[in-house]
């Protein structure tokens, strides 16, 4: 029976909204005091300035070099660095390019304090120039260029003395060659003037070439970095028939190739 | 002043005297090698019949050449020859033909017919060359004779009669000329120069380069054997004509090498290990080689060895420059070489064991290019004596007795004489004229001609 249902619930509700403006009615008890407000928080204290971190990188440099100060601030409200910086935010960097030994000084300012730090970025002299860069070498040619002819009497094979002073030199020459170029063999000439017969002038000529080996390797140096060869008269300098020219024609010559 | 022209004539005479002995001591030994006063040969030219006619003149000069060469005779002059030369032996008469008119005057003379003509001055000729050419079947055909003039019977005179056969050309006659000469040559005991060659070093080809050569005993046929581009020099025979040694800078230092005559290749030489191998010389039994090396590391001296550089020996053993060595070709035993052993460079002997060895030349001035005469008694050399240095000449030595003649006299440079292979004639090089040029002279300085021509020439070797 849905009809008694619904019937039921209109009843009731009106029982309950009747009540209210109808009768008389009884006092509402007043709403409770509102609970008492809690004590308000004191002022919390301000807080000082703190310097997270101040440091230079690098912190040697060359004069001339740059060196990056990095900070890390919190709690200021002004941050400021000495040695020309300036006021700075809170965090960041700045480079800087001191001549000299120079220290910077970070000054935070806070409500509840002052921060205060210091780096120092060292300068250094720079290097010296680097040496210039080497000459290039010589070429073993230039080099042998350097090495003198030795010159001998007529129908002698003797070392005379000119020629020892300058065998003395050339043994030195030759050292450095033989040492710089370690493949290279120095093969002395022997020659004559056209005097002689032909067949003589090629004994006397390796006669020549072999005193100029034999007073190198005395002197140190490797007897099978030298080789000798008779030119006899074959190979003249010059042609003309006085002492001059033949002085020229009876040498020892020094030759090779790399 | 009368004592004085009497003293001074009586100084004088001994002076010319003594000039005279010297004088004739030298020429002993020219007189040896080239046989003194000559006899007199007259050659009439051959005519020549037929088709041989156009070559009658290359025939003649040859003949001519080839005897006046030898240096065996005295030419004597064509303008002294009679007019009627005999052409064959039945022209020749003992006695001039009675005149064919009665009455005419009796010929003093055969006009040429008769031995006594030729015998007779002007033309005083010892010996009597005659013939004629002719062709015959399409050859060159020369009958040629040799008489002594001296005979009176024709038979005995007779040297010989010869019928020689050749190509109808020019060349076909010069063949024949030379040997119609070489056969009057031969009757002398005297080999022919004919045929013989001369090698030799020339730098012609290129500049400062030196090549072997070889060409003709007269110049002629000139020819380049090698072709290294470098300097080869110092040429040397084998006995038998088949090897030529010489020094070539071919391959870097001085060494020997052998080249074939025959086939124009090289031969393989094992040179010792040394700074300077040369100046090579073969034994005369061909089968050794002699040369200059300077194996032991200090001084070139004397070695042999074997035809192929094997069984290497070394001779000398000095400090000193030796160079040079020279077989004796008759008895294989003495050898001549060059050295220094006593300063300036002189000739030596010594046995081919390299034992006893002697100074031949007398220490002055300087000696090289020692050369045996194919007799092997005298010696042919360049010497600087009574010069200044570099100023060579030639001379002959009799090896001993040591007595030497001079043969050049400061005509240029005078160097490596070599002899021909009569033993009379040498061959050398001068610089007489300009450049240095091969030159060919009787062994007594005369007769001296030109040979080369072209660039410089130098160190010729005579041959067969």
């Amino acid at each position: 029976m849905k009809q008694n249902r619904i019937a039921l619930v209109l009843l009731a509700a009106a029982f309950l909204i009747a009540p209210v403006g109808c009768k008389k009615k009884q006092p509402v008890a007043p709403p409770p005091p509102p609970p008492p407000a809690p004590a308000p928080a004191p002022a919390p204290a301000p807080k000082a300035a703190t310097i997270d971190s101040f440091t230079a990188e690098p912190s040697t440099i060359v004069r001339g070099d740059t060196s990056t100060l990095r900070w890390s601030v919190s709690n200021a409200t002004s941050v400021s660095i000495d040695n020309g910086i300036g006021t700075v935010p809170a965090n960041g960097s700045r480079s800087v390019s001191p001549s000299d030994n120079a220290t910077y000084r970070m000054t935070a300012t806070g409500a509840g304090g002052d921060a205060v730090a210091a780096v120092t970025v060292y300068v250094t002299a720079p290097p010296p120039p680097p040496p210039p860069p080497p000459a290039p070498k010589a070429s073993f040619e230039q080099r042998l260029a350097e090495v003198a002819d030795i010159y001998f009497d007529y129908d002698k094979s003797e070392i005379r003395e000119d020629a020892r002073v300058t065998l003395q030199r050339d043994a030195d020459t030759l050292k450095a060659i033989l040492a710089d170029f370690p493949s290279v063999v120095i093969t002395i000439e022997g020659n004559c003037d056209e005097r002689g017969s032909a067949e003589y002038n090629l004994g006397l000529g390796d006669r020549r070439a072999t005193a100029a080996k034999e007073f190198l390797t005395q002197v140190g140096l490797p007897a099978d970095r030298l080789k000798t060869i008779s030119y006899g008269k074959e190979k003249p300098v010059c042609t003309d028939s006085n002492e001059s020219c033949w002085q020229k024609n009876r040498h020892d010559h020094f030759a090779g190739a790399q | 002043m009368k004592q004085l022209n009497l003293i001074s004539g009586i100084l004088l005479a001994i002076l010319l005297a003594g000039l005279a002995a010297g004088q004739t001591q030298q020429s002993d030994i020219k007189i040896m090698l080239t046989g003194g006063a000559k006899q007199t040969i007259a050659l009439p030219d051959f005519r020549g019949a037929g088709a041989a006619a156009p070559f009658a003149d290359v025939f003649n000069q040859t003949v001519f050449d080839d005897i006046q060469l030898s240096g065996v005779f005295t030419m004597a002059p064509k303008s002294f020859f009679p007019l009627n030369p005999p052409q064959q032996e039945s022209d020749l008469r003992t006695a001039p033909e009675p005149p064919s008119r009665r009455g005419a005057p009796v010929p003093t003379d055969c006009a040429g017919r008769c031995l006594s003509d030729w015998a007779a001055a002007p033309v005083s000729a010892t010996y009597l060359g005659f013939g004629y050419l002719a062709d015959q079947n399409g050859q060159f055909v020369a009958l040629g004779h040799l008489y002594n003039t001296a005979v009176a019977d024709l038979n005995g005179a007779r040297l010989f009669r010869k019928i020689y056969n050749g190509e109808l050309t020019a060349d076909g006659a010069r063949q024949v000329a030379h040997q119609y000469a070489a056969d009057i040559l031969a009757k002398f005991g005297m080999p022919t120069l004919a045929g013989s060659k001369i090698y030799f070093v020339s730098d012609r080809q290129a500049k400062g380069t030196k090549e072997l050569w070889v060409m003709d005993f007269d110049g002629s046929n000139q020819k380049r054997l090698t072709s290294f581009n470098s300097i080869s020099t110092m040429p040397a025979i084998s006995p038998d004509g088949t090897r030529l040694a010489f020094t070539t800078f071919a391959k870097g230092q001085p060494r020997l090498m052998m080249y074939s005559t025959v086939t124009g290749r090289f031969i393989p030489f094992l040179n010792p290990q040394a700074s300077v191998n040369g100046t090579p010389s073969f034994t005369p039994d061909g089968k050794s080689v002699l040369f200059a090396s300077s194996a032991d590391g200090r001084y070139t001296n004397i070695y042999m060895s074997d035809l192929d550089g094997g069984g290497l020996r070394r001779l000398t053993n000095v400090r000193a420059v030796e160079v040079e060595p020279k077989v004796n070709p008759k008895n294989g035993q003495d050898v001549l070489f060059v050295s220094g052993r006593g300063g300036p460079q002189q000739i030596y002997m010594m046995n081919l064991d390299g034992s006893e060895p002697v100074r031949l030349t007398t220490g002055e001035g300087e000696a090289s290019n020692p050369a045996w005469n194919p007799n092997g008694q005298h010696m042919a050399f360049a010497w600087t004596r009574g010069y200044a240095p570099g100023n060579w000449n030639l001379f002959i030595m009799d090896v001993s007795s040591r007595e030497t003649v001079q043969l050049t006299f400061g005509e240029g440079r005078n160097e490596n004489p070599s002899w021909a292979p009569d033993g009379r004639h040498l061959a050398f090089s001068s610089n007489r004229s300009g450049k240095s040029q091969i030159f060919t002279m009787l062994a007594d300085g005369t007769g001296v001609r030109q040979l080369t021509t072209q660039g410089s020439n130098y160190m010729p070797v005579w041959v067969k």
